[in-house]
């Protein structure tokens, strides 16, 4: 690996490790939204993420340089590999699986579309000027996936927020339980010429943030000291047990295609 | 969902494939509002590239023929066959009449 790929290759791991499982999670709801429409829009921004993990695992694979494509690397590493952030492999819920809704919580779903795709936004933006010609060929066409997966999330946020006393109080709830893991979308750092640190989007990601809350009627928490370091590979829980879903398959089946 | 004023209206949706081609009746989904309909049709009906234009209609607003008025609207027309131009011969290049 030249000296180049050594920085380059965590940059692209941990953005394309963050659109897989987040995309993952996503898919969780597949049958069981809350409507039939909005089962195909989940499903549909679940697989434009599956996607953009695919272009980036498949480019995280050559700059590696050790011969891993993209199967290899999204269902056969280990936990501690996997560089995405802590808030996708978070639950779909809080609550356990008793409550009755299987697990999962529309609220905290839309919620936490909202602020991945406002920040695949900003970044995918800057990304479209990287040096790197296949990063920025990448975030060209992602970009338009995200601005929709933003438009359609930010919609659900403000209609529920401002919607009933029992919907306005749920987004309320996914607000404080989200709040401190989105500490760590400005946590990585940036490579020269390739990509920005992430700390350069967050003036503009809170400045959004904030205009969506206000229209949504939701009151910001007070700011978390916590600092997640999923992209470090310090996981939460969460991740054994989604791996072990995920990479099932590939463990049982070694090598198995479509 | 048992109570049907809890259920969000229903929506005719409208595809036009492309450019120069009509809108299309593809189907019917529920939406809250027209801004959602218009979000829905799209995950709905365009996730496999049909689509270059979308309508959407509350389908209350569609007023119908009614089907017992069947023979008396459309047969009278079974027989006068010199109203359809059957009879020109169409040049090649002319698509979509």
């Amino acid at each position: 690996m030249d000296a180049t790929a050594t920085y380059v290759l965590p940059y692209v791991l941990r953005l394309a490790d963050t659109c897989l499982i987040h995309s993952q999670r996503l898919s969780e709801w597949c049958g069981h939204a809350p409507v039939l429409e909005e089962d195909l829009a989940l499903s549909n921004i679940a697989l434009d993420l599956l996607g953009q993990a695919r272009a980036l695992l498949t480019y995280a694979g050559q700059l590696e340089g050790v011969g891993r494509d993209e199967d290899q690397l999204a269902f056969l590493r280990e936990e501690r590999d996997y560089r995405n952030l802590v808030l996708v492999e978070l639950p779909n819920a809080a609550a356990s699986p008793s409550d009755g809704a299987g697990g999962r919580d529309f609220a905290l779903t839309t919620l936490r579309n909202a602020a991945l795709s406002i920040w695949l936004e900003l970044l995918y933006e800057r990304l479209q000027a990287s040096t790197d010609a296949e990063i920025a060929a990448i975030a060209a066409k992602s970009l338009k996936e995200v601005r929709y997966h933003r438009q359609h999330s930010s919609d659900w946020v403000v209609r529920l927020g401002d919607g009933t006393a029992e919907s306005h109080g749920r987004m309320q709830a996914a607000l404080a339980l989200l709040w401190p893991y989105f500490n760590e979308l400005f946590a990585a750092e940036g490579v020269a010429g390739v990509g920005p640190a992430w700390k350069e989007l967050e003036p503009e990601w809170r400045a959004r943030w904030a205009a969506l809350m206000q229209e949504a009627s939701l009151t910001l928490p007070r700011d978390s000291a916590m600092q997640p370091r999923g992209i470090d590979g310090i996981h939460s829980e969460h991740l054994g047990h989604l791996l072990a879903t995920m990479q099932y398959l590939q463990r049982a089946y070694p090598g198995g295609v479509w | 969902m048992s109570n049907p004023n809890n259920e969000w209206p229903l929506w005719e949706i409208f595809v036009r494939s492309k450019a120069g081609l009509d809108h299309k009746h593809c189907g019917s989904l529920h939406a809250a509002d027209a801004a959602m309909a218009v979000q829905m049709a799209r995950d709905v009906y365009t996730r496999r590239q049909e689509g270059t234009s979308i309508w959407v209609v509350r389908s209350e607003q569609i007023v119908a023929s009614d089907p017992a008025e069947k023979g008396s609207l459309f047969e009278p027309a079974d027989d006068k066959v010199y109203r359809h131009p059957t009879f020109y011969e169409l040049p090649d290049e002319l698509n979509h009449m």
